[in-house]
């Protein structure tokens, strides 16, 4: 009996299919719900599991509550902190919507705290100043250090509002695509019976999140493997900037679990086993508030240099303990907690032992601030009809080399919103269902059975752990030519291993066995895209450092890479512009120069 | 007459024991609940031997390594690893709580994992929380006003703020729900303490303007009134919260608006 046969398909049919439910998924299903398409939210953890709810420090928005602040001046430090890699149109249209957008999040109820006049607290975050660099602004919108969570239940609770269908633990594995390039709908597996779904769409919206288990450690989800961002390889369509990857500085020692950058906003520094202050040489005016790319490094170079603190000198202190205990306890109270947990620190008495650690990617799918997913081909913006990408799965570019702290959830309901209206326009509810093409999702059966009854060597977990290590290894804070030429070959030998992969888990009934083996399967093409697009930009920009071209390079590298990889596990590279312009007339383009905090 | 033993098919049954591989100093022994849905046999606990030398100090630390090197077919959820997303809430040593923040060295002897208590079990440690999840929406879970919007915020003082505390952090992650024998007897009419806490984090809002309705909605013999103060929800919460005592706040808006 051949795979299709032992598989049936149930079939549904949608207006909006979105996948994943943190917070941009959740912004753009009420969005289009509210707009009254039939509309579907297909996730794979019940939504308020999502890695939304992990984010801690704040929300960006210049609504100027403990002092003068403008959406311009966040702009232009949006398009510092990125390195001028970012498109300007899409920064602009980030900040000038900001505002509003947490004004609704307030209104749906997130729990902000509250100045003594009853406005949301705000306050400092690396990078983001006022007039242009001059002050340093209060600008990050926070629910004490829970803000993520706070925002994607209070998101949860308004989605149950409208009139959309969720599919809760369904695990999508491919888009639909028709032989004209057109994105039908997606194809994707109930994980509590085993069964296959067919979801026909007007429109799809990828909202799949980060792939930071690539790496080792990352203060990522077990859940963030990019599975969207892989859908989109395996629909013969790139995926962007790549290699940059965004590296937190402060993950906690060992474990890896996030210590929010609002910690240093509230008045945290970090110091070297000599007890010094060492982001004041690095960074005279922003000190521990530059932006996370810089202190990542000089981190790093403290270690490097011999001044990393503990037993193997190798990680740095945190300290919180000069802070009012009152301050950490209304203010910090997250952080507090994981500190005692996953460190055995009170942050009252003791400093917090941190290590940069991998925690966002820049790259993902190229998409216009629409949230339209871009071709790639033809002409250079030309767009894939029926998709869109939303989150930290899109590369609208608005972050860039490197994003800024806070500009994640910004980013998130700003263009989940933005999708819907988007989706809105261009999804006429009276038209007809797109047809699938014929035997739509037979390649994804087979996928699913090859792997189902993959009979080789090589646990998943083995071959896992071989990329994670590779990648924390060959694609760093800091990266060599010859340490990244090593790693494009280690990452084609751990593809090449998949053919022996071992999955033991025959069952049909959450089988996690099954599920972990696409999940790898997903990311390992997004490492080898990762890999190879370091390897190939020769320069040093935001996140990525080459110590063999420290200097960022705006004549031959002032471009977005694209990198396609096919079937038959080849990564092609090419390059994309960088806009060059704003959305309106009221700011011009602000010219490249010279990146110092 | 009345057979109070439980029907064959759940009794549970003595599984496998997996060996550590020789040489392993630091042994511990995890018991863990097998039941697997495809193949009709009753459930079972396997054990695993793990080398605490070679993993991490979490009982999630400990069933990942069995997933991954011992035993690939144990079914679990997990997700953010640090507390936040609720995901591997289990019964570990008689407790409720959540796998990824339960240290192995709080717990004496054999480590015994089971599913949440008194749940349908999908397959091995995964609970179905349909339920939970409906009786949750039911409280309608979401910020209602009838006044015009503001352009900006609502106004809220740091100490109507502050009345969230408590609350507001809920993970929604089961731990309290299903250690309440209230809940145990009356899931399907008791809203138990977790969507109870929710409801009253909305009651509580000072933006919030549906007070009554909120009131009227919870105004039943057993949506809010099988709570007996047990008191196991308090005990057994991993975010330190106390939805024991939101609903009393409840029983007294109640009270208080009859009067």
């Amino acid at each position: 009996m051949s795979a299709s046969k032992a598989y049936e398909f149930q079939d549904h049919s949608f207006d909006v299919v979105v996948v994943g439910a943190g917070g941009a998924g959740l912004r753009a299903t009420l969005g289009c719900a509210q707009a009254g398409l039939k509309t579907a939210c297909i996730t794979k953890v019940f939504p308020t599991r999502s890695h939304t709810v992990a984010a801690q420090g704040g929300i960006s928005a210049s609504l100027g509550n403990m002092g003068p602040d403008d959406w311009k001046w966040h702009m232009y430090d949006t398009v510092k902190g990125s390195d001028w890699l970012g498109d300007q149109d899409a920064i602009e249209y980030l900040c000038r919507n900001a505002p509003k957008a947490v004004y609704e999040l307030e209104h749906f109820g997130v729990p902000f705290s509250r100045t003594e006049e009853g406005k949301i607290y705000q306050r400092p975050f690396g990078g983001m100043t006022t007039e242009y660099g001059k002050g340093i602004a209060q600008r990050t919108c926070a629910a004490a250090d829970r803000t993520g969570h706070a925002i994607l239940h209070t998101l949860y609770g308004q989605s149950l509002r409208y009139d959309a269908e969720f599919f809760i633990e369904f695990f999508a594995i491919d888009l639909i695509m028709s032989d004209d390039g057109r994105c039908v709908g997606v194809v994707a597996l109930k994980m509590d019976d085993g069964t296959l779904h067919r979801f026909s769409a007007k429109q799809t919206i990828l909202a799949t999140g980060g792939y930071g288990r690539a790496y080792f450690s990352a203060t990522s989800a077990h859940t963030c493997t990019g599975d969207g961002n892989a859908m989109v390889l395996r629909a013969g369509l790139p995926l962007q900037d790549m290699e940059f990857v965004q590296f937190h500085p402060t993950g906690i020692y060992g474990a890896g679990c996030l210590i929010t950058e609002g910690a240093r906003g509230e008045g945290g520094y970090l110091v070297n086993s000599e007890g010094e202050r060492f982001m004041e040489r690095y960074a005279p005016s922003a000190k521990d508030l530059a932006s996370r790319d810089v202190v990542s490094r000089s981190m790093t170079m403290e270690i490097r240099e011999g001044r990393g603190v503990g037993a193997g000198k190798d990680h740095i202190f945190l300290h919180l303990d000069h802070l009012d205990p009152d301050v950490l306890a209304s203010r910090l109270p997250g952080i507090s907690e994981s500190a005692r947990i996953f460190a055995g620190v009170d942050v009252t008495k003791e400093p917090i032992p941190v290590l940069p650690t991998v925690h966002y990617n820049m790259g993902g799918i190229p998409t216009n601030y629409h949230g339209e997913v871009i071709s790639g081909k033809g002409g250079a913006d030309d767009i894939v009809p029926g998709l869109m990408a939303i989150g930290e799965a899109a590369c609208v570019s608005v972050h860039g080399a490197n994003r800024l702290g806070s500009n994640s959830l910004i980013d998130l309901v700003v263009f989940g919103r933005a999708a819907g209206l988007r989706a809105a326009d261009v999804v006429d509810p009276a038209e007809k269902a797109p047809t699938l093409p014929k035997g739509a999702g037979e390649n994804s059966i087979a996928r699913l059975d090859h792997f189902r009854n993959a009979n080789g060597s090589t646990p998943t977990a083995e071959l896992r752990l071989e990329m994670q290590r590779t990648m924390q290894n060959n694609c760093a804070v800091y990266r060599t030519g010859e340490v990244l030429e090593e790693g494009v070959k280690l990452m084609e030998k751990v593809h090449a291993a998949a053919d022996d992969i071992k999955v033991t888990d025959r069952s049909l009934i959450w089988n996690s066995d099954l599920i972990e083996t696409l999940e790898f399967d997903n990311l390992i093409v997004q490492a080898r895209a990762t890999m190879n697009g370091a390897d190939a930009r020769k320069e040093s920009r935001g996140g990525h450092a080459r110590e063999d071209f420290p200097n960022r390079d705006d004549e031959n590298w002032m471009k977005h890479t694209l990198a396609w990889v096919d079937d038959n596990r080849n990564v092609t590279l090419g390059y994309r512009e960088v806009h060059n312009y704003t959305l309106s007339n009221e700011i011009e383009y602000i010219q490249p120069k010279e990146r110092v905090y | 007459m009345v057979e109070l033993a439980l029907p064959k098919n759940s009794r549970v049954t003595k599984g496998k024991t997996f060996k550590a591989a020789q040489g392993a100093k630091k042994v511990r022994k995890f018991q863990v609940y097998r039941w697997d849905p495809e193949g009709g046999e009753n459930p079972r606990m396997d054990t695993y031997e793990v080398d605490l030398d070679n993993c991490g100090p979490m009982v999630l630390d400990a069933l990942i390594k069995i997933k991954n090197e011992i035993d690939t077919t144990l079914t679990f959820r997990r997700s953010c690893r640090e507390g936040i997303c609720g995901s591997c809430a289990m019964n570990i040593d008689g407790t409720n709580t959540l796998a990824c923040t339960k240290g192995i060295d709080e717990i004496k002897g054999e480590v015994k994992i089971y599913p949440l208590p008194h749940m349908p079990v999908v397959k091995d440690l995964v609970p179905d929380l349909t339920n939970f999840y409906a009786q949750h929406a039911s409280i309608e879970p979401w910020l209602q006003t009838r006044t015009v919007e503001p352009e900006k915020e609502w106004k809220q003082s740091p100490e109507d703020r502050e009345k969230l505390d408590g609350l507001y952090e809920c993970i929604l992650c089961a731990c309290c729900s299903t250690s309440c024998p209230s809940y145990w007897w009356n899931g399907d009419r008791y809203l138990g303490p977790a969507v109870l806490l929710q409801a009253y984090r909305w009651l509580i809002d000072s933006r919030d303007e549906a007070t009554g309705e909120r009131l009227d909605n919870l105004e039943d013999p057993f949506r809010l009134y099988r709570c007996h103060t047990i008191m196991n929800c308090a005990k057994a919460c991993p975010k330190g919260l106390n939805p024991a005592k939101a609903i009393a706040e409840i029983k007294k808006m109640m009270v208080e608006r009859r009067v």
